[in-house]
């Protein structure tokens, strides 16, 4: 068995219809920033990780409804409450304020459940509580690992490879941590400490497919002959010849993240669906994004095509004219 | 050929070896969120942001000591208390059955102090400057609107301090002083109210009412407390429902102005129960403490045997008995009071001149709350109050679920891709499986070397860095097949594949390890806990895939000759 071997698929000719898709995928996520900051004045979601609060997580004994806790949470002034895996499992969310105990707010929601279901009839089974200070060092360090990680990828690619590479290796990385983040706002879910991670592990499994495929286009480069192929030729041909390689090892990491989005538990199914999203999009992209990439930056400030610079130089003349 | 096929199985072996020894001599730690537990983050307290960074530093590292005294008394098995930053510690305390407890003993900065009471004859004069103090400080629109508001705040539904305040009504029927307090004195109805319409005005006169809150704001709010064996007033009450108004006033830089220099206002501990209303006392006291606990020889936790309430022995070093011994000698009669963080604990009579020893009586409380008192104590104070910034608590059910869960979903993971690879690969995938699950066990080694923890994001990336090792292995089979279909001869084309393979191999591993580097660096917590387990595991593949796999397939060819098929 030899999927998609010898293939000849015209990836490149394709660009134009993917850089729409891209555009229409980033649009909405914008679209979707925009209207989360009206409605909640953040563009994203962010859990008590980033705002600083109280997560208490309440396991009753029984089924409870969400309007019974609710009710028992102080009516229409209780925290957001939202239901977790089972019938009987519920998250509340309480955001806090500067200068508060963090400790007395989360005792007081527990308290206060207890007051009004009685005390064995639940269990407290996770308790978080961020200072809002804490909050914002977490926003800064996932900030500057990004930057940081971004600006020594590009360095070691420009060693490795050329910097052309590097450029067009961040731009479709980027163009994942945006699309990812952009769906994240547009489907409103829940920005925490495990989602972070997940957004720095899209950018190591972009990366990876991306240099996957720019390690065969520059094999072919150097190959001879290579130089004086059409780029475009090369570069859906090196797409082709890695491509079965793409499909299994997309396809087993799938497998593998499936198998834990459907068995491994409410606590990791966001952090899970995250990463399912981020495999799909780092594939598209090191495919649809990072090689055409490749060859724009390349056509526009073109160093190694002679014909193109022969191209420009006589659109030169005859706009000249 | 033959020779370096023997030195690369040794290699392999030994390296194996070492793994499953120190799985096995260390185990797998699992993290909070797997097996449940506390994680805290505590940050030095540093309000006005005095405190130079060498004072930081000091204050940290003897604060990092007395914890560690203390979890160790208090009993956890294998804590982990480091620092974190500057001015930050980090405690995680695995399998436990009282979360608050714990936390009140890492988190109480345990600062003992006594100090001399003083009658509140000292302050009735200068407490008329601090009600004026008030008014022209707050203004006399704010005073009034405080005042009103409290009327309006009498609360019928328990609030959240209310729920959270440790004294229940019935507790609090047992003297609050112990037995050294005349009964008479706190729990008598002759004293109280001392004169003062405040807290019968509710319905009364509002106008009245308004009128006494910019004249008199603070000293309205107060009732007459305990007295001495010299029948002096020493302290006063306060409504529970006013204390924080009190508390207001009392922050203010005017109100320790007003006052006389050497005096203080300090509240005590615990509420009190009288007529079916709640006070907290509020102590008159000398400001310095003419003892403190660093003088403290010896702390126990035992019961008294008039009244069978707990209370914490204490027994002084030779100079601090000395001074206990000068300071009650010259004050019999009259009450000392023993303050815990910046609360009178309780206040005694002073008997006769005592030595070395005493006891800080918790009437009320639980034998568990004297015996943590005690081990706090022992321990020693924290050189500066600690605030919690961050608290993370699993309890140990949702922890097993995880982990059941966990090993399902890992198991058919793992399930999917054997099946995957052997279909696809047929021989070749059941050398990458084997090379994989050496893979495996170099991580888990890997990790318990490292005595680093197992955690929920660290699983994930486990599972990533499986997904690398698979597309490493993955990268050389297309390559063998590449060379076979150029109609290579097996053994060259297996050469070949490996050597085509090696620099994406290599430079995806490398930029993946970068990430993972960077993440350990800025990451906190679970994201480090994810970035340990990515960086072992990209080394682990390396090693597997360029070793392992090649090891095996050399194997597999040292059983064919030279124009065999390989299946691939």
């Amino acid at each position: 068995m030899w999927l998609f071997h010898d293939s000849k698929y015209g990836f490149i000719e394709l660009r134009r219809i993917a850089y729409v898709c891209s555009g229409v995928v980033l649009a909405l996520g914008v679209g979707g920033m925009a209207i989360n900051l009206l409605r909640t004045g953040k563009m994203l979601n962010e859990g008590v990780d980033f705002t600083g609060g109280v997560l208490v997580q309440v396991r009753f004994a029984e089924a409870t409804s969400d309007s019974e806790l609710r009710a028992a949470l102080g009516g229409v002034d209780a925290p957001p409450i939202t239901r977790f895996g089972g019938e009987n499992e519920f998250v509340v969310r309480a955001p806090i304020d500067e200068d508060v105990d963090i400790d007395e707010v989360a005792a007081g929601i527990g308290a206060q459940v207890g007051a009004a279901f009685g005390d064995d009839s639940f269990e407290i089974v996770r308790r978080e509580a961020v200072g809002p200070k804490i909050g914002e060092e977490l926003r800064g360090q996932a900030a500057m690992a990004v930057l940081f990680s971004f600006a020594l990828t590009l360095l070691y690619i420009a060693i490795r490879f050329e910097l052309r590479f590097g450029v067009a290796a961040i731009i479709a990385t980027a163009h994942d941590i945006l699309i990812t983040i952009g769906l994240l706002a547009l489907f409103q879910v829940e920005i925490a400490l495990p989602t972070v991670a997940a957004l720095l592990t899209i950018l190591g499994y972009s990366l990876n497919d991306t240099i996957v495929v720019f390690d065969r286009i520059r094999e072919n480069l150097n190959a001879r002959g290579g130089r004086r192929e059409d780029p475009y030729r090369l570069v859906n041909r090196s797409i082709n010849e890695t491509l079965p390689r793409t499909v299994l090892t997309s396809g087993t990491t799938l497998a593998v993240l499936l198998s834990l989005l459907v068995l491994g538990g409410a606590v990791l199914r966001p952090f899970t669906m995250v990463l399912i999203l981020g495999v799909l999009i780092g594939t598209y992209s090191s495919i649809f994004i990072a090689s055409p990439a490749l060859l724009e930056i390349q056509r526009r400030y073109g160093i190694a095509d002679p014909r193109a610079k022969e191209r420009k130089r006589a659109e030169r003349r005859a706009a000249a004219v | 050929m033959l020779k370096s096929l023997r030195g690369r199985i040794i290699v392999i072996l030994a390296v194996v070896g070492i793994s499953a020894y120190h799985i096995a001599t260390r185990g797998l730690k699992l993290g909070l969120d797997l097996q449940g537990g506390m994680h805290l983050v505590l940050e030095i307290e540093d309000p006005d942001g005095s405190m130079t960074d060498d004072l930081k530093a000091d204050a940290l590292d003897r604060g990092l000591k007395i914890l560690r005294t203390r979890i160790d008394a208090f009993g956890v098995e294998e804590p982990l208390i480091q620092k974190s930053g500057g001015d930050r510690i980090i405690v995680e305390l695995a399998g436990l059955d009282d979360e608050a407890r714990a936390k009140e003993i890492i988190n109480r900065q345990a600062f003992l102090e006594w100090k001399l009471v003083l009658p509140t004859t000292d302050v009735d004069q200068a407490l008329a400057r601090v009600d004026r103090a008030i008014v022209a400080a707050l203004g006399e629109d704010s005073v009034r609107a405080l005042g009103a508001e409290a009327e309006v705040a009498e609360p019928d539904e328990p609030s959240i301090e209310d729920l959270l305040f440790r004294e229940s009504p019935d507790d609090t029927a047992a003297p609050v002083e112990g037995d050294e307090l005349d009964p008479g004195a706190a729990t008598g109805g002759e004293e109280l109210p001392s004169g003062d319409e405040a807290e019968d005005g509710v319905a009364g006169d509002a106008d009245a009412e308004a009128e006494e809150a910019i004249l008199r704001p603070f000293t309205r709010l107060l009732n007459r407390g305990s007295t001495d064996d010299r029948q002096q007033t020493v302290s006063y009450l306060v409504d529970y429902s006013r204390v924080e108004d009190a508390d207001i006033f009392m922050s203010l830089p005017e109100f320790g102005r007003a006052l006389p220099r050497d005096v203080s206002l300090q509240w005590g501990m615990d509420s009190l129960s009288m007529g079916g209303r709640f006070y907290r006392e509020l102590w008159v006291l000398e400001d310095d403490a003419f003892l403190t606990g660093d003088q403290l020889e010896d702390a126990t936790a035992t019961r008294d045997p008039q009244f069978n309430q707990p209370q914490v022995l204490f027994e002084l070093n030779r100079r601090g008995g000395r001074e206990f011994q000068r300071v009650t000698g010259s004050h019999v009669d009259e009450r000392i009071a023993i303050l815990l963080d910046g609360e009178v604990v309780s206040a005694p009579v002073v008997r006769e001149e005592i030595r070395g020893r005493g006891s800080i009586d918790l009437a009320g409380a639980q034998m568990a709350e004297a015996n943590d008192l005690a081990l706090v104590l022992r321990a020693g104070a924290l050189p500066a109050p600690l605030s919690i910034m961050e608290e993370r608590t699993v309890g140990p059910s949702l922890g097993q679920d995880s982990i059941d869960q966990g090993r399902i979903a890992g198991i058919v993971g793992l399930a999917f891709v054997i099946v995957i690879m052997a279909l696809y690969y047929r021989m070749a995938g059941v050398l990458a499986i084997v090379a994989l699950s050496i893979y495996l066990l170099l991580v888990l080694g890997g990790l318990a070397t490292l005595n680093a923890t197992l955690t929920l994001p660290g699983i994930a990336g486990l599972i990533l860095s499986i997904g690398m090792a698979v597309d490493a292995n993955v990268l050389i089979f297309e390559r063998v097949r590449e060379e076979l279909a150029a109609k290579r001869a097996p053994r060259t084309a297996v050469e070949e594949g490996f050597g085509n393979a090696l620099s994406a191999i290599v430079d995806a591993n490398i930029t993946t390890l970068i990430t993972g580097m960077i993440l350990f660096q800025f990451g906190t917590g679970p994201v480090r806990g994810f970035a340990v387990t990515l960086c072992i595991g990209i080394v682990a593949s390396f090693f597997s895939a360029l070793y392992v796999t090649r090891t095996l397939f050399l194997i597999y060819l040292s059983g064919k000759r030279g124009a065999d098929p390989v299946s691939v």
